[in-house]
């Protein structure tokens, strides 16, 4: 493999990893604050899913720059400009509507992202997308489960429901936008389209929503940047939470 | 918390071949979620292969005062025990 295209392929799996874990330490925010205990420890195994993700694409990430890095060194030790994870993921959590709404966007995608990343001509890539998606299909059936419920629930819930969907309609946009590493990596058949995948989210999405007795926005706003690193001022915070043990004792140990 | 949902019973069949066993409670509003927790909550270390879960006030329970009529006449009827013969190994989970 040429240097290029190893760079190229060291920036595609830090994205998927950086997203992994974003989402996975936002949505470990919920442990011991769920609404009730069952959905608690639901929350939990669902943070605790994306931090496995995690792992999985910053080891290999980490091979692949082939520097000596280890996956701590990439989640802990980079700086905000350094992570690359698309925006939504970052988000504060507000409330739990607009938490489950995030997840539901992102578990549709994800069913349809990973389903083609186990094609994928690189084998490591496909491993982790054919045990990465059995968890998705679930935390899809977890997310619509509850679009459902609460779109069609009290007054109150379907307007939480309605103002998360408005208020993250325009970071969607950014799930399917191509970026340098993988618009060079397509050819080869490493890395999933994401254009491609636009269409289908959006019917399945338009339908859950309108079963769930929500509005498809008709919106025209987007914020794109994340990969490139330009991120929004969350994501410092969580970043500060996340790192301070390694930042302040290097190498710490459980 | 406000706790309006209801009550449900979980069983778990751990291995194939086995009978579900009640393994515990859980709330949910509906079946469906209650199928979810109980996946998060009773199966997130293997144990199982098949969930069931019932709401528990549909469950018939027979009560304490009922023992007398209901297992007293049973202790004088060993004919009714399966105990002359031996079970093939085979079946060892009968």
């Amino acid at each position: 493999m040429t240097n290029t295209s190893n760079d190229a392929l060291y920036h595609y799996v830090l994205g998927l990893a950086d997203d992994a874990l974003i989402l996975g330490q936002r949505t470990s925010e919920w442990c011991s604050r769920g609404p009730f205990l069952e959905e608690d420890i639901s929350l939990s195994n669902l943070a605790l899913d994306y931090i496995g993700r995690a792992r999985m694409f910053y080891q290999y990430a980490a091979q692949v720059e082939g520097i000596g890095r280890t996956e701590d060194d990439l989640a802990y030790f980079r700086d905000e400009r350094a992570f690359s994870n698309l925006l939504i993921n970052e988000l504060p959590n507000y409330d739990f509507a607009f938490s489950i709404v995030r997840q539901y966007f992102i578990d549709v995608h994800a069913c349809l992202y990973l389903e083609q990343l186990k094609y994928s001509s690189d084998a490591h890539l496909a491993q982790v997308a054919t045990k990465a998606i059995k968890e998705s299909r679930y935390h899809l059936k977890r997310s619509e489960t509850w679009l459902l419920q609460l779109g069609q629930g009290t007054t109150e819930s379907h307007e939480r429901m309605q103002n998360a969907v408005d208020e993250l309609w325009g970071y969607t946009s950014e799930l399917f936008l191509m970026s340098d590493a993988e618009t060079q990596l397509l050819s080869s058949g490493i890395c999933v389209d994401r254009s491609e995948l636009q269409e289908p989210w959006m019917a399945q999405v338009s339908a859950d929503l309108s079963a769930s007795s929500l509005a498809v926005p008709d919106q025209q706003w987007n914020v794109v940047g994340g990969r490139k690193g330009d991120h929004s001022e969350h994501l410092g915070h969580i970043l500060a939470e996340l790192q301070i043990l390694q930042r302040s004792y290097p190498g710490l140990q459980w | 918390m406000k706790n309006n949902k209801d009550l449900y019973e979980v069983f778990l069949r751990s291995i194939r071949g086995i009978d579900h066993r009640h393994v515990g409670s859980l709330h949910a509003d509906t079946p469906e979620q209650a199928l979810i927790y109980a996946r998060d909550v009773y199966t997130r270390r293997s144990e199982g292969v098949s969930i069931w879960v019932v709401k528990s006030n549909q469950i018939s329970a027979s009560q304490e005062e009922d023992c007398e009529s209901f297992y007293d006449p049973m202790d004088d009827k060993p004919y009714r025990h399966a105990s002359f013969y031996v079970l093939p190994e085979k079946v060892n989970n009968m």
